[in-house]
């Protein structure tokens, strides 16, 4: 960390990289960011955007279940019950005649309500409001090593799962003739976004987390003619996204997520423009 | 209520370069969905250099036979794949050309992503190499669709999507290739040009080739060998025999099977 303190401060001598928190959180963002943006791309191909909300809506039934077992922190919680209402949902998925859209909603509603109920027990709501809209400048150190641990299992599994998932995307059936196992590629990627999403909650918050995975992506994807073009231009709008939000979010005293949210629709926006441009 | 016509009788042998010899057998094939029978003991005799037409009305699970036979949906019954030796059975491996892709069109997936996914490890958000880029775009010319190797899978139309798509149930060369037509987006010339160029592939290769077909009359001109299938209910032969059959005409009307005749 103390390398990465004295690179903030020999590269950026502004008013606010001179706070610790600031520098924390900048690293964070940048982790973040990178997480969001590879994985969005196929959160976005997949239209699995909904699905994706649901598993952070999960996030309140997890910290409450967190509350319940009196852990510390429902980090722990958070990811098994994400983990576990996004197999069921895979599974309910394959198994049902429902619209996929019916299912996630019935899931995404049922575990917003069932958080809400323990945690509001006898008025004490409050205190958790902060995983609503996400607190990104309490970052600790420990907590960055994490998300640098995250981000490496990220970039491994996108390696070796990620033409299998596209395969899959295209058309499972002709997933399974080239011998992709079809569901267990789907529920690892299930898995993987649980994993993400869950972990980055407290930081970025329950309401916007989706934005972020979903906006950058939806960018990319209006002016990307191939693969590689769609994950560099969306990581490239996370990024910048994120930067110039926490930057903003300093001088203008706000919410550090939603910000950030507010610069990837502007690039969103940008793209349309682009993408009708050259019409 | 099985219908089977012996196969050997009257069923016109074309000679090409592939050799007959190796075969796939599928043994009582029976597929439940929930509570609902969809195929019932289905045994058909495949020999490559064959190309097999699979017909019947909607919803008669022409595509869940395909997807059993993939393996993509639970069956009974067995499949066995006899190679030219005929002496070892093993897994045949299947080349399936689907019939529409499942997601959209906006999708910044190009032909070069879907081959290079499909066939190498290497992740494409790296991009592709330029061996491989030479090398697919070589397999695509063999199939006039060299020149859509950058374009996105959604821009495509519905014979450029096909042709594509075939290119890659060839590589590598499969057993048994499985192809799910199309019901629409492609005009009649390249319907046409379609069987003609399967037509073809069945004597370059030892292969077999089982087409989900819609199109009767080239059907009639082109197949081998036609599997009527509704249901729990089937008929094979060749395609004299099976137009014969009362209940296809029942179903389809009668079908003129003289070459020539079909307008």
């Amino acid at each position: 960390m103390n390398t990465w303190y004295a690179l903030v401060d020999s590269l950026l001598p502004f008013a606010w990289s001179q706070h610790l928190f600031m520098k924390n959180a900048l690293l964070a963002i940048l982790l973040v960011s990178l997480l969001f943006g590879i994985l969005g791309t196929m959160v976005v191909n997949n239209r699995m955007a909904f699905f994706s909300d649901a598993i952070g809506h999960s996030a309140l039934t997890g910290i409450a279940l967190g509350v319940l077992l009196g852990f510390h922190n429902p980090l722990l919680s958070m990811i098994a019950f994400a983990l576990l209402l996004a197999l069921a949902i895979s599974y309910i998925k394959a198994a049902s005649s429902s619209s996929p859209d019916t299912v996630i909603g019935v899931f995404s509603a049922t575990a917003v309500a069932l958080g809400i109920v323990i945690l509001s027990r006898g008025g004490g709501f409050a205190k958790y409001s902060r995983y609503l809209i996400g607190d990104l400048l309490s970052i600790t150190a420990e907590e960055i090593l994490f998300l640098s641990l995250i981000l490496i299992a990220v970039l491994l599994t996108w390696g070796l799962l990620f033409n299998r998932l596209l395969v899959v995307s295209v058309n499972p059936s002709l997933a399974k003739s080239r011998g992709v196992p079809v569901r267990i590629v789907e529920g690892l990627f299930a898995g993987l976004m649980a994993v993400i999403v869950s972990s980055s909650i407290q930081w970025v918050g329950i309401l916007i987390i989706n934005s972020l995975l979903v906006l950058p992506a939806a960018s990319a994807r209006n002016i990307a003619g191939n693969m590689r073009q769609y994950h560099t231009f969306s990581i490239l709008i996370s990024l910048s996204s994120g930067i110039f939000g926490l930057i903003a979010s300093y001088y203008w005293g706000t919410a550090t997520g939603a910000t950030i949210v507010l610069f990837t629709a502007l690039w969103y926006l940008i793209s349309l423009l682009i993408k009708h441009g050259s019409r | 209520m099985i219908t089977k016509i012996d196969p050997t009788v009257n069923s016109e042998y074309k000679s090409g370069l592939a050799c007959g010899l190796c075969c796939t057998k599928l043994h009582g094939f029976g597929v439940m969905l929930g509570k609902t029978e969809i195929l019932r003991d289905l045994s058909l005799h495949i020999h490559c250099g064959e190309l097999t037409a699979l017909i019947g009305p909607n919803g008669a699970g022409k595509s869940t036979l395909l997807k059993a036979i993939l393996g993509e949906v639970a069956h009974s019954g067995t499949m066995t794949f006899l190679d030219i030796a005929g002496a070892k059975a093993r897994t045949p491996r299947i080349g399936y050309v689907p019939q529409r892709l499942d997601f959209d069109a906006g999708s910044p997936t190009s032909v070069l992503d879907l081959w290079a996914a499909s066939t190498c490890r290497r992740p494409v958000w790296l991009g592709a190499e330029k061996k491989l880029r030479a090398y697919a775009r070589s397999k695509l010319a063999a199939f006039n669709a060299d020149h859509l190797i950058e374009n996105k899978l959604g821009s495509l139309s519905g014979g450029e999507l096909q042709r594509v798509l075939l290119t890659l149930a060839l590589e590598p060369v499969p057993d048994l290739l499985l192809m799910d037509e199309p019901v629409s987006g492609i005009d009649p010339r390249g319907i046409e040009l379609f069987y003609q160029m399967i037509s073809d592939l069945r004597q370059q290769y030892d292969m077999s080739i089982i087409l989900v077909s819609h199109d009767l009359g080239l059907v009639s001109r082109y197949s081998d060998r036609i599997i009527f299938l509704n249901r729990t209910f089937y008929v094979v032969g060749t395609p004299g025999e099976v137009f014969s059959n009362p209940t296809v005409i029942q179903t389809f009307g009668r079908i003129s099977t003289e070459a020539g005749k079909i307008l």
